[in-house]
């Protein structure tokens, strides 16, 4: 086999990786944000996510697109809003399980709403002219979204350290994760602050449900679920609080996962000839995660870019 | 005097709650008998069974999250695996060839302890070659529990809770897996095995229907087994590692090995659950124990209380009556009356009452008792504790009257 015929065997995978692990990372980074200043995993993320999927489907249906995207992503942010307003807020000096049931049970509640709304239904995603164009690219038929996602990412990835290094809002951020009692001390409106983070991790969903079901067959309740697991061990891998760490985290996740799932292919007769039957290696690649995760948590709980947790007494 | 009291105390007390079971159980056995398999009651006798497993499921989810204050969520895939060992020991060996189509002859397991058993001594042989299934069930749960403690019981309470979660997914894809295709079927749907419809006992021509009462009775014992190691030493170091886990270490309780007990217990009768529930649904297909199904039994526990066993038993029972049963109505056109009510063209039995609104329904439920009532229906109190409190109430109000007629005449 010559380099060239591995990068033919190879690019697809790697490319739809990096495009899924972009979308991955923007999920990521509001997992990774409400976890560092609330300790709280918020289980309701990911099925935000779905529902700003399912927005878009309602909204394409009656506005022309112009008018449909913005209006998903303003209405994916208020729900966001919303939900730590009603579910998180009146639970702030509650024990940490009682918040992370709450979430468990908006994640529920945001599930059978979309069971009840679509009938159980896989809804189509409308095709957004121009992003989900048909390109090649050496050799390699895909979409315009895969290409653009990771560029996106990295923009947006930019302007968001920018507002948390710079902007007062962001010191806030920083000081309320370092230490959430002391910086209400000091004078810092905890709860605007809250709500601010979960405004830019639902904008994010939002923006990262345009891009990964532009490329999905369809939305339906339970599609929010897997993702939004992912994107959490993505945080957990980079480490939690770090943004850059959670988008390296949601690319290598992006990346392994497609590589496990085209597992049979590469590694077959067609490939690279070490496997002569079928094995059946994608049947792990929704797994994979978890090991990764599990292997983390054991040999660097930290993850690769966050700070050692100190336990207190 | 007092010591002799207190004891005899106890005795009546727990006297009045075996002859309330047993009674229970009786009339179990006369409804049975007498409701039809067509009759509309007999709603009420699919709930019974389908929530005294759920109440033994609820149970030990809440040995492991209430009174250790391990916040695990892996139950789904523990119970995918006791569903999955009990079938593969309890499907008769003719049906084999049929349940593992893709597989041909080549499956591995070539024993159904129900029907060799049967085999050798008739009824009751079955019925232990189901026990044994069951037992074996909960066994190879509590190993792979086990092994999946060692890594996961060392990490903080979140983390412990997303790992568990993921190892749930794990083992789904393992069972799913082509490469155990032989082992497990590879997420091909087990059935055909023994069920509860084989409880049927037939004499002279006439028979007796046992489902809801073996059902419930199996479930019955297990959370009595629960009852007993939560009021155990064990059971009270479990809530000292719960209450504060640094001040538990200190007192001299080994934290990894009572950590590993709770969770290897729990596992072991989430294995028997979810053998029953297999026994209670007919088939196993891996493709439904997703997270949801965890999500489900978390919230029932918080629905009864954390860290009550009868708050958990309640919570599943009415979880199971009203969405098999009371609210059943809201997902297919009538509720109430209030079907009838049409705003405007707008018709409530037509337009909201469709599919899924039950759901709705039960989660907004859900959410008001985490918001509002974080304690759940017990709290973390047993059910005798508020019968007693009761009963405490209702004297001194009489007496009170009774003094407040006195100062009368």
């Amino acid at each position: 086999m010559s380099a060239y015929d591995v990068f033919q065997l190879f690019f697809p995978y790697i490319l739809s990786g990096i495009s899924i692990g972009g979308q991955y990372a923007l999920i990521a980074i509001g997992y990774s944000m409400v976890y560092s200043i609330l300790r709280l995993i918020n289980f309701a993320h990911g099925d935000v996510f779905m529902v700003g999927g399912l927005f878009m489907v309602f909204a394409a249906a009656s506005f022309p697109l112009w008018v449909a995207i913005p209006v998903v992503i303003v209405l994916v942010v208020l729900l966001g809003f919303l939900i730590e307003r009603v579910a998180y807020k009146p639970l702030r000096t509650a024990p940490r399980m009682s918040v992370m049931i709450s979430a468990i049970g908006v994640s529920y509640l945001l599930q059978n709403l979309a069971l009840y709304f679509t009938g159980g239904l896989n809804r189509m995603y409308p095709a957004i002219p121009w992003i989900s164009d048909t390109i090649s690219i050496f050799g390699v038929t895909t979409r315009r979204v895969t290409v653009i996602t990771p560029f996106l990412v990295v923009a947006l990835v930019f302007i968001l350290v920018w507002l948390i290094n710079n902007t007062k809002i962001g010191i806030a951020m920083r000081a309320a994760a370092k230490d959430f009692d002391t910086s209400q001390l000091m004078g810092i409106k905890i709860n605007s602050v809250i709500s601010t983070t979960f405004i830019i991790g639902s904008f994010l969903a939002a923006i990262g449900s345009i891009l990964f079901f532009t490329s999905f067959p369809g939305v339906f309740p339970a599609a929010g679920a897997m993702p939004g697991l992912k994107a959490f061990v993505a945080a957990v891998f980079g480490g939690i609080g770090s943004i850059p760490g959670a988008v390296i985290g949601g690319l290598l996740i992006g990346v392994f996962e497609t590589l496990i799932r085209g597992g049979d292919i590469i590694l077959g007769p067609a490939g690279l000839g070490i496997l002569s039957g079928s094995m059946d290696i994608a049947a792990f690649s929704d797994a994979f995660t978890f090991v990764l995760l599990v292997v983390i948590l054991v040999f660097r709980p930290s993850g690769l870019f966050g700070e050692k947790p100190t336990d207190k007494v | 005097m007092d010591v002799i009291n207190s004891t005899k105390k106890i005795s009546t007390k727990n006297l009045t709650i075996i002859a309330l079971l047993v009674a229970f159980f009786i009339l179990l056995i006369i409804l049975e008998q007498v409701i039809a398999p067509t009759d509309r009651m007999n709603m009420l006798l699919v709930s019974l069974r389908q929530g005294s497993i759920f109440a033994l499921l609820a149970v030990s989810m809440n040995l492991l999250n209430g009174f250790t204050g391990l916040f695990s969520l892996g139950h789904a895939g523990f119970m995918l695996i006791g569903a999955t060992t009990y079938a593969l020991f309890s499907i008769p060996l003719a049906q084999r060839t049929d349940v593992f189509l893709w597989f041909s002859d080549s499956y591995l397991i070539r024993t159904s302890f129900p029907e060799v058993l049967g085999n050798a001594i008739g009824g009751p042989g079955m019925i232990m070659g189901m026990l044994i299934a069951i037992t074996l069930a909960g066994l190879i749960t509590a190993v792979f529990a086990f092994l999946v403690g060692l890594p996961v019981l060392r990490m903080r309470s979140d983390y412990l809770a997303i790992a568990t979660l993921g190892f749930a997914e794990i083992i789904r894809a393992l069972i799913m897996w082509q490469g155990l295709g032989t082992l497990t079927n590879a997420g091909n749907p087990l059935r055909n095995f023994t069920r509860h419809v084989d409880l049927n006992i037939t004499i002279g021509g006439q028979t007796f229907g046992l489902i809801t009462f073996t059902l419930a009775l199996l479930s019955a014992i297990c959370i009595f087994v629960i009852i007993l190691i939560v009021s155990s030493s064990y059971g009270r170091a479990f809530k000292a590692i719960r209450e504060d886990d640094i001040a538990a270490e200190a007192m001299g309780i080994n934290l990894f090995k009572h950590k590993q007990l709770s969770f290897c217990i729990s596992s072991f009768f989430v294995g028997i659950g979810g053998a029953l529930l297999a026994i209670f649904m007919g088939t196993v297909a891996p493709i439904q124990f997703r997270a949801a199904m965890t999500y489900e039994f978390l919230l029932i526990v918080v629905l009864g209380g954390i860290g009550s066993v009868s708050g958990s038993v309640i919570g599943a029972m009415l979880f199971v009556f009203a969405s098999m049963w009371w609210l059943r109505g809201l997902d297919s056109g009538a509720f109430l009356g209030l079907e009838r009510i049409t705003i405007g063209g707008f018709n409530i039995g037509e337009r909201v009452f469709v599919s899924g609104f039950r759901l709705v329904v039960f989660s907004v439920i859900i959410m008001c008792v985490v918001l509002f009532f974080r304690r759940g229906l017990l709290g973390d109190k047993e059910l005798p504790y508020y019968v007693k409190k009761l009963k405490d109430t209702i004297v001194t109000r009489i007496t009170r009257k009774e003094k407040a007629g006195v100062s009368d005449g």
